[in-house]
């Protein structure tokens, strides 16, 4: 994908807030975001050990109302969103008929006929069209631009949201969420992340976005708070084997392939995908995402050939040095037969195979509160 | 302006060279390391290997993204820093000391006066550094 230029790239309302910290700047999904502050193996340890906060206000936001919502999101998204009561969120996906991941996405029942649908900034467009057009009867709103979005991970996020909110956050339990101010914004705070830590996900307007952040840095010095950039954000987000779309999930993977079937609910009823995707089911996936640990610590990036005794059986999607397990992790697609725990294999690193085992996921132990 | 010691030569990839007698040590720069973040790997080439002047002899490798290293001068590999393969983090933390990466014996003397010294280095870096 090649990005566009410099000045068409969309601006979040913390940019000025990110370059005056000194951010490395980089395009990402057709927006300007940090990579990191300080240093990604630094900022990964903050959120570990204290508490980080984390610009996603690139994220898409569409909100449905009306008689026709809950049909409108059953019919668009594999989970079953009438399981969700009020005050819960959902991991869900939008599959195209073939069963191709079109996106994935958080699905919020914001009341018992409205919903609010997040999805990834680099598909939000593409996403707008497809709900728009499958779901027309459904009255929809798309609130990306009037969103802001800030993510408080770690294991201090519940003291530091806590001291700034004007209401309890300690009974918001894990994938649910609750209105409430903090620091004076109004915000819809979700227990929900991307991290594996504890944490919230603070969706609030647009223009109140910088006041949120600065109080959060401001009062969260004693917590040791930092603000952490997309490069963390990718090393902790795969510790924890949470795909990424564009990246590990797209239009040519299936939901089973990619170990996402338990985001599938083919009893709810009718879905885009559905028959395609329970067809894959009753045969199996031809091959399985699984979690790879190099031997040594060589990196095994995106398009390498997983390899055994010299037949390419597979390709790593995501790659990196896990600094919480200390050791270099992959996500890859194997064939089937060779997806069990355990099995060795190895990657072909510019040229050289470099011994690799797959091994359970996630390669973290999460800290979320259950 | 990152730390670019004045008795080093320089490569515009990046590269410091330091005479020791006869023999040649290598590594990155404060510039280099900076730039590519967190070191997570160094894959360097076996005591022996036979290095040409601006080719790859390695690679480094930060958390985001591959980086060739490419060698000073030609010449044999003597001496490799194989702390790097347990502790790749010591080039960023000693780029000039710990964070060395292989030692060349040079096969043509020329090659090291056509180097850049560090006054050269710096302006190379302060107009934009190849970024």
């Amino acid at each position: 994908m090649s990005e566009p230029s410099t000045s068409d790239l969309k601006r979040t309302p913390l940019h000025d807030a990110h370059v005056k910290a000194g951010a490395r700047m980089v395009p990402f999904g057709g927006w300007q975001m940090p990579v990191q502050y300080t240093g990604i193996v630094e900022e990964h340890r903050t959120v570990r050990a204290k508490v980080g906060l984390f610009d996603v206000s690139h994220m898409g936001e569409f909100e449905v109302d009306g008689p026709g919502a809950l049909a409108a999101v059953q019919r668009l998204t594999t989970n079953d969103a009438a399981a969700l009561e009020v005050g819960q969120l959902q991991y869900s996906l939008v599959c195209a008929p073939d069963g191709g991941i079109v996106d994935d996405a958080t699905v919020y029942r914001l009341a018992a006929d409205r919903f609010m649908v997040v999805v990834n900034a680099s598909n939000t467009d593409i996403d707008w069209a497809w709900v728009t057009e499958r779901a027309p009867a459904a009255r929809w709103r798309n609130v990306s631009l009037a969103t802001g979005l800030v993510a408080v991970q770690g294991p201090r996020a519940e003291t530091l949201v806590g001291r700034l909110a004007d209401r309890d956050v300690t009974g918001i339990g894990y994938f649910r969420f609750a209105n409430g101010g903090v620091a004076g914004v109004p915000t819809l705070i979700s227990r929900s992340g991307y991290t594996g830590e504890d944490g919230f996900e603070l969706y609030v307007p647009w223009d109140d976005t910088p006041r949120l952040w600065q109080a959060l840095l401001t009062s969260g010095e004693a917590d040791g708070v930092a603000p952490i950039g997309l490069g963390a954000r990718d090393t902790l987000r795969l510790e924890m084997r949470y795909t990424l779309y564009g990246n590990d999930i797209d239009r040519t993977t299936n939901p089973l392939e990619a170990g996402l079937g338990w985001a599938v609910k083919p009893a709810k009823g009718d879905f885009i995908g559905r028959d395609a995707i329970e067809a894959v089911r009753a045969a199996g996936p031809r091959r399985r995402l699984v979690g790879l640990e190099m031997a040594d610590r060589s990196i095994a990036r995106h398009g390498y050939p997983v390899v055994e005794d010299g037949r390419t059986l597979g390709v790593v999607v995501s790659g990196s040095y896990g600094p919480s397990v200390d050791r270099s992790i992959a996500l890859a697609y194997v064939e089937s037969a060779h997806a069990g725990i355990g099995t060795d294999l190895a990657v072909e690193i510019r040229g050289t195979p470099r011994a690799a085992r797959v091994v359970r996921t996630p390669f973290y132990a999460p800290k979320v509160k259950r | 302006m990152a730390n670019v010691p004045a008795e080093l030569r320089y490569t515009e990839e990046h590269e410091w060279a330091k005479k020791e007698g006869e023999r040649i040590r290598v590594g990155i720069t404060a510039f280099a390391q900076e730039q590519l973040g967190d070191v997570v790997f160094v894959e360097l080439p076996k005591v022996g290997a036979k290095v040409a002047q601006r080719q790859s002899f390695g690679v480094v490798e930060s958390v985001k993204a591959v980086s060739d290293l490419f060698a000073p001068v030609s010449g044999e590999v003597s001496e490799i820093n194989a702390q790097l393969a347990s502790a790749p983090e010591t080039v960023n933390a000693d780029p000039y000391g710990k964070g060395w990466m292989i030692v060349v014996k040079p096969t043509n003397a020329a090659e090291w006066d056509a180097l850049l010294t560090a006054a050269q280095y710096e302006a190379f870096v302060a107009q934009g550094g190849g970024h």
